[in-house]
């Protein structure tokens, strides 16, 4: 690959500053099977390459399925086109330094190689699942899917850049949905496809698979009868897989400084916290530390260099409550003068990157489970998230789970359905009470975290302990009668 | 690019197609689906280009069967035959030594028809390098952003029993913000095979008098029930939902749907309320992803009713439904909501005292077997006193049960439609989009 990249380079006929080609070759498969009969099954490969180039400040780029030559040279000639056609119009004078110079590589960790395992071997696994998910006549449906993928990176540019990245993920994702009348309740594996990795098959055949699969058979039918959540202000107890939504929609989304900066006003939308308020704002409680953490073996989404080429570093976003830095490239950086992370990703070769979450972390505190449930009164526990929405601005969220608990004097009492909290970011935040320790932070992921215009899916990860919040609004679900 | 460079692809296609049926074995079945693309995007904010560049994508799908086992590679497929036959050719392959590994799928659907079909939309879009000053010239006094996305998609199919159809479209969508310096800001999509200059000019102009009315301070609700009209592109993003969860007959079947109530007949809607899948105007292919053709008027819900769901092929062979080509999600392609009988010149007096909403965002069910709704109010947004528009408001979290704003609460329907694109671009730019009437209801619930 990287003869044929270096040949396109020199053959280039144009007179950019600066040319860049990222190349992406991805397979992934799916094995889907409903109820323990296959729904979906194989694989999908896409492979092409997005050439960028710099012309006078401006950065026009071309994305192509063929790596032959003169489909490379013909992208490189279209990306300068774009670039000039948009030069007396163009955001910011981009340099040189927003794409500099980096060498080097990066691997996922691995123990089981994806080809360690046959589709037949495979499907058998999830067929086993479903049918170990059917705890009860009342399971109408069982769900047991794997995607796993194969990617690999090249960037190259005309200043001497050569990465190569190779990235292994493993995605599980099963559930159950029981039914008594018109009463309905979903459990899965934490949410969906939040057990998201880099990795091999050792993630999918792990010691406990089999007492989860038939806890959430369980949990389901359990759900049926449960009490509704209360409609009450109370404590909060969240689990690391809800965690994991709450941090990514919270503060990830409105510390991406492209949303700061407008870019996404017209689609994901824009962000509460202004430019000014890094360094100042005091975002939570002084209990929240957020990093970006691109270093996490395994988590979803580790990566040593991001798509421009900016070398991937942990840094702290939020220390003791106090917003630093944020989630900005190189690109975002120049532009806003703020101090980011490299974070410039895109979801594949036919997309530009933009500003992206990485691994999004909140770091541990020293409250074991026991002690934090044992501290509350009164409060609701809720795991795994089900639904989700919040504002353009980042602002007024909504959330539901899956499933819940109360506690009463320190103690689990009784489980909860359909339950729900809203509030707002910085009224949530600043009611943070209680980090658990090392011992019960967990890391989970997303594929699908949607942004950018063109739209893209990208995959983020996102760890955290138990949190524990006062006095946030909690609700349960639609009763049928009031309508 | 012109609708004409697409023809490599449309040649190579037709290639893989006949050496697949020319290598296929006795026992064999397959379908082959393709999606492409050749198409241009160009990110505007405040009035400046923040990204420009041009995507030439394709992939074709091939799914072999045999056994009552199936399974599926997607491949490039780039136009040039030797080198997409060279990947179609080690896909094939790899599908016969998969196959014999894998679980029997009773409900698995074989190529049975022999239908073909070409539709071929050609437009007149502006040329790449015209995009950027024709879109920002007229704007450049504004806080502009947005997404031109242009050029040719394509959509085709072709199977081992002799179906083949060619779907391909030249069009462009864009897709824009106009802001205040309050952060109020008012949403347009102007979309089409053809640019027009004066349609352009007509809608920032119309835009710009919006802008005005969103000058005022914005006015802070306190959460309750307030009557709305929800203007056509936030009727469009709730009837979104429904293809999620809502209309098909397999989340029906599997207890996954909003609509269940209604399909059970333990809840009605309002009789003003119908809806239906209108495949006339041509905006997206009528065969689906086996190679069937949709009928070009499908009835869902009548007066309140639940006359039909989308019934896919394989939901039929399970269930033991008739299909009436639903697509494999069984999801709304280009739904049309009836309209009712409130003219535009009504809409304020008879909202009288309330919110005007245009566009609603990001949502979510909250609790899907009963129906229940939450997002956020977005863009040009107005509180109502007397028929008259007083202030834009200040984004407001609802939630809400369908099973309420489009049952008892329901008031009336405009007698105006408006079509609303699909403009979303995961993975390659979508085609179709709905077209829907503003609704008038009592008693939304906003709850922040």
């Amino acid at each position: 690959m990287w003869t044929k990249l270096t040949k396109a380079i020199a053959h280039f006929q144009i007179p950019a500053d600066w040319i860049g080609i990222r190349v992406v070759k991805e397979t992934s498969a799916t094995h889907n099977v409903r109820d323990g009969l296959p729904q979906a099954n194989g694989k999908s490969l896409t492979i092409g390459a997005m050439v960028e180039v710099l012309v006078h400040g401006c950065l026009g780029y071309a994305a192509t399925n063929s790596l032959e030559l003169s489909a490379l040279q013909a992208a490189a000639e279209t990306a300068y086109q774009q670039a000039l056609a948009a030069s007396e119009w163009f955001i910011f004078p981009f340099r040189e330094s927003e794409r500099p110079k980096v060498v080097g590589e990066y691997n996922s960790p691995l123990l089981e190689p994806l080809d360690t395992l046959n589709p037949g071997e495979i499907n058998n696994l999830l067929v086993q699942i479903c049918h170990s998910l059917k705890v009860d006549p009342k399971i109408v449906q069982t769900t047991a899917s794997v995607n796993t993928s194969e990617r690999e990176n090249w960037f190259i540019s005309s200043n001497g850049s050569e990465v190569y990245q190779k990235f292994t993920f493993v995605g599980t994702n099963y559930g159950a949905i029981a039914q008594d009348g018109a009463i309905v309740q979903q459990r899965t594996n934490n949410g969906s496809h939040a057990n998201s990795y880099q990795g091999g098959w050792e993630l999918f055949k792990q010691d406990e698979l089999w007492q989860q699969v038939e806890q959430i058979g369980v949990q389901a039918v359990e759900l049926l009868t449960a009490q509704e959540c209360p409609t009450t202000r109370t404590n909060l107890i969240l689990a690391p897989d809800q965690m994991m939504l709450q941090i990514h929609e919270s503060i990830g989304h409105p510390l991406e400084i492209d949303r700061i900066l407008g870019d996404e006003r017209n689609y994901a939308g824009g962000s509460f916290v202004n430019q000014s308020d890094f360094g100042q704002l005091v975002y939570g409680s002084e209990k929240l530390n957020i990093t970006f953490d691109p270093s996490v073996p395994g988590e979803f989404a580790s990566y040593s260099f991001d798509d421009t080429g900016a070398v991937a570093t942990k840094e702290y976003l939020i220390q003791e409550g106090v917003l630093k830095r944020g989630l900005g490239s190189l690109e975002s950086q120049a532009r806003a003068g703020i101090p980011g992370v490299a974070c410039a990703r895109a979801s594949s070769w036919n997309r530009p990157a933009i500003d992206r979450m990485g691994n999004l972390n909140l770091e541990p505190g020293t409250a074991t489970f026991e002690e934090i449930i044992g501290g509350i009164e009164h409060g609701v526990y809720m795991e795994s998230n089900r639904s989700w929405s919040i504002d353009d601005r980042r602002y007024k969220f909504q959330f539901g789970c899956e499933y819940a608990k109360l506690i009463e004097e320190g103690k689990f009492t009784q489980v909860l359905r359909n339950p729900n909290y809203r509030a707002t970011t910085p009224e949530f935040w600043h009611s943070l009470i209680q980090v658990g320790d090392a011992a019960n932070w967990q890391m989970y992921g997303t594929p699908y975290c949607g942004k950018g215009e063109p739209n893209q899916a990208i995959w983020v990860g996102h760890g955290s302990p138990v949190c524990a919040f006062a006095d946030i609004e909690v609700f349960g679900g639609g009763r049928t009668e009031e309508f | 690019m012109n609708i004409e460079e697409v023809s490599a692809l449309e040649n190579s296609f037709n290639q893989v197609t006949q050496t697949l049926i020319s290598k296929k074995r006795e026992d064999e079945q397959f379908t082959l689906r393709l999606n492409g693309e050749r198409s241009q995007f160009t990110r505007f904010n405040h009035a400046q280009v923040r990204q420009t560049g041009c995507v030439a994508d394709g992939w074709m799908q091939i799914s072999l069967m045999r056994d009552q086992q199936c399974s599926f590679r997607q491949v490039p497929l780039t136009g040039d035959w030797e080198q997409d036959w060279q990947v179609a050719f080690a896909a094939l392959e790899e599908l016969r030594d998969e196959l014999p590994l894998l679980p029997i799928d009773p409900y698995l659907i074989l190529p049975s028809g022999n239908n073909s079909s070409r539709e071929v939309n050609s437009g007149k879009l502006l040329a790449p390098a015209a995009v950027v000053p024709t879109v920002l010239e007229l704007v450049k006094e504004l806080d502009f952003t947005g997404l031109y996305a242009g050029g040719v998609v394509v959509k085709a199919y072709s199977d081992s029993c002799g179906s083949n159809h060619w779907f391909a479209t030249n069009s462009f969508t864009l897709d824009y913000s106009l802001f205040t310096t309050c952060e109020q800001a008012v949403k347009g999509i102007l979309a089409g095979s053809e640019w027009h200059e004066s349609a352009y000019r007509a809608k920032i102009n119309a835009d710009k008098k919006l802008l005005k009315l969103l000058a005022h301070p914005p006015k802070e609700l306190p959460r309750g029930q307030y009557k709305t009209y929800f203007a056509p592109d936030a009727v469009a993003s709730l009837l979104h939902m429904l293809s999620w969860g809502g209309i098909g007959e397999s989340d029906i079947q599997q207890g996954n749907s909003a609509l269940a109530l209604l399909s059970r007949q333990e809840k009605q809607l309002s009789p003003q309320f119908s809806l239906k899948e209108n495949f006339q105007q041509g905006l997206v292919p009528r065969f689906n992803e086996l190679g069937e053709m949709v009928a070009l008027d499908l009835p869902l819900i009548e007066r309140g009713m639940l006359v039909n769901t989308l019934v896919n092929s394989r939901t039929a062979k399970e269930y033991g439904k008739l299909s009436n080509g639903a697509n494999n999600t069984e999801s709304l392609q280009v739904p049309e909501v009836i309209p009712g009988k409130l003219t535009s010149e009504q809409i304020l007096p008879s909202l009288d005292t309330g919110l005007y909403v245009s566009n609603l965002h990001y949502l979510n069910w909250s609790d899907r077997p009963t129906g229940r709704i939450t997002g956020m109010t977005r863009y040009a947004c107005f509180w109502v006193e007397n028929g008259e528009i007083v202030a834009p408001i200040e984004n407001l979290r609802f939630d809400e049960s369908l099973y309420r704003f489009w049952g008892d609460n329901l008031i009336d329907f405009t007698t105006f439609q408006e079509f609303i694109p699909e403009v979303g671009t995961y993975e390659s730019r979508q085609l179709g989009g709905s077209l829907v009437p503003g609704m008038l209801v009592a008693d939304f619930t906003y709850t922040l």
